[in-house]
């Protein structure tokens, strides 16, 4: 088995990207160019490690040029175009939108460690090495994530204006 | 990492202990301590609620009917690559082959231990024209074949494109792409039941997948390539090619092509060809 065997985590690389972004043809942008680079380094990849990894791992490099190359943009598309929430129920739909919004607000370096650690369900040990920094790094991160989300959450109306000031301020 | 008093808890344990992180010998120590300080029990109830909320927005992402479907244009970034990957294998042992001839080394030692190797099937009840080929011989048809088989039979989710419960209309559908009508087999009889189809892309051309699953879950794929005229390779009766664990049997007849795969005994496997083929020529 080469290169295919990365056909079988397309799903969670989008699910993944999805809430990374926040912005569904960004996401799947995101992917594709995760799954060029895939391909095109696949002599890297140690079979028998964790493929799902080593392909975050590629998608949190590319994200951070992207990240880069767009630094004005950021968090600006997500707030704009908020996914199509029409197969969500109606009681869960305002607090789904909240968190889309501050998850948007955030930082993307808090972002990402928020992502694996509680939906991809990594360990910090893993998380680290996935972005590539001290577990140290990890956890002030994902400190900071979370004081800045409870904060968000309590005052919804927040996100929107932090975001706008990062943009401002960058 | 020295080791902290008992009643002292560190934020990281506080995280650990929302993430399901913690080491179980300090879950008493961050109990006891988040009901002796409130306001850190606020903060992880608050963390707790944001974990919660974050695993419902992905679920409900996941079940969203545009991410269960992945689009074909990241299917085949990859798809290019691995055909793409076999092709230049081809190529660079043919070249090896040459060289290894031309440095005039006991090429045969090592090479003839390659799967470039033909041998005349010599299994239980084998017929007079079944050959075993050489993989790299295999009409490209048989390659994509075999790598269709690989990646789509290990899927979980979605292992079919329109599910055999509609069966009529899916032996339509694909009847339809590929320009010819087809057949599914049936191999009830033999323990198989058809799980569906899907479209693939050929040299330029759709070809078609029907999958097949027994109750112990074993799956395997009947794959068919619709040549144009002047297009079709030589045909040929029975022959197989093994690929790892993978076992195919294809053979070429009028205008089409059919390659039959799956994880099974050459015999076993040789079985089911010629039930779909006595199907298929009825």
């Amino acid at each position: 088995m080469g290169v295919e065997q990365t056909l079988g985590h397309i799903p969670a690389l989008r699910r993944y990207a999805r809430l990374l972004t926040g912005d569904a043809t960004r996401a799947d942008d995101l992917v594709q160019d995760t799954l060029e680079r895939a391909c095109g380094k696949w002599s890297l990849w140690q079979p028998g490690s964790a493929l799902r990894a080593w392909l975050l791992s590629l998608m949190h490099n590319l994200h951070v040029n992207q990240r880069r190359d767009w630094r004005l943009d950021d968090g600006h598309a997500a707030l704009d175009d908020v996914p199509e929430p029409a197969h969500e129920p109606l009681a869960q739909l305002g607090e789904h939108l909240d968190m889309r919004r501050a998850l948007a607000a955030l930082p993307p370096p808090m972002r990402e460690v928020l992502l694996l650690v509680t939906v991809e369900e990594y360990t910090y040990a893993e998380a680290a090495k996935i972005l590539d920094v001290p577990v140290g790094t990890v956890m002030s991160r994902l400190s900071r994530a979370r004081e800045r989300l409870r904060e968000l959450m309590d005052d919804p109306g927040r996100a929107q204006r932090v975001a706008a000031l990062q943009l401002v301020k960058r | 990492m020295t080791e902290p008093r008992l009643d002292a808890v560190s934020d990281d344990e506080l995280h650990a202990f929302v993430d399901a992180q913690l080491h179980a010998d300090r879950l008493p120590a961050v109990l006891a301590w988040l009901l002796a300080h409130p306001a850190d029990a606020t903060r992880v109830a608050a963390w707790q609620g944001q974990r919660f909320l974050l695993r419902q927005l992905a679920q409900a992402q996941t079940q969203a009917q545009d991410l269960a479907e992945t689009p074909a244009a990241l299917t085949d970034v990859v798809l290019r690559t691995a055909l793409h990957g076999r092709r230049y294998d081809v190529w660079w042992q043919a070249a090896a082959a040459v060289l290894v001839l031309a440095l005039g080394v006991g090429a045969g030692h090592w090479w003839g231990q390659s799967e470039a190797t033909v041998a005349h099937w010599d299994g239980a009840g084998s017929g007079p024209n079944l050959a075993r080929a050489p993989r790299d011989e295999s009409p490209a048809f048989v390659r994509d074949a075999v790598l269709a088989h690989a990646v789509f039979v290990p899927e979980k989710r979605h292992p079919v494109e329109v599910a055999a419960a509609d069966q009529a209309h899916l032996v339509q559908w694909l009847s339809r792409r590929l320009g010819t009508p087809l057949k599914a087999p049936v191999l009830t009889d033999r323990g198989y039941s058809l799980l569906g189809g899907r479209l693939l892309p050929g040299e330029g051309v759709p070809r078609a997948q029907f999958m097949y699953e027994n109750a112990q879950g074993a799956r395997v794929t009947l794959y068919v390539a619709v040549f144009a005229p002047g297009q079709a390779p030589v045909p040929t009766s029975f022959r197989s090619v093994h690929d790892g664990a993978n076992e195919s049997f294809y053979w070429v007849e009028d205008h089409f092509g059919y390659a039959l795969s799956g994880e099974l005994a050459a015999a076993e496997l040789q079985v089911l060809a010629r039930e779909v083929y006595a199907q298929l020529t009825q």
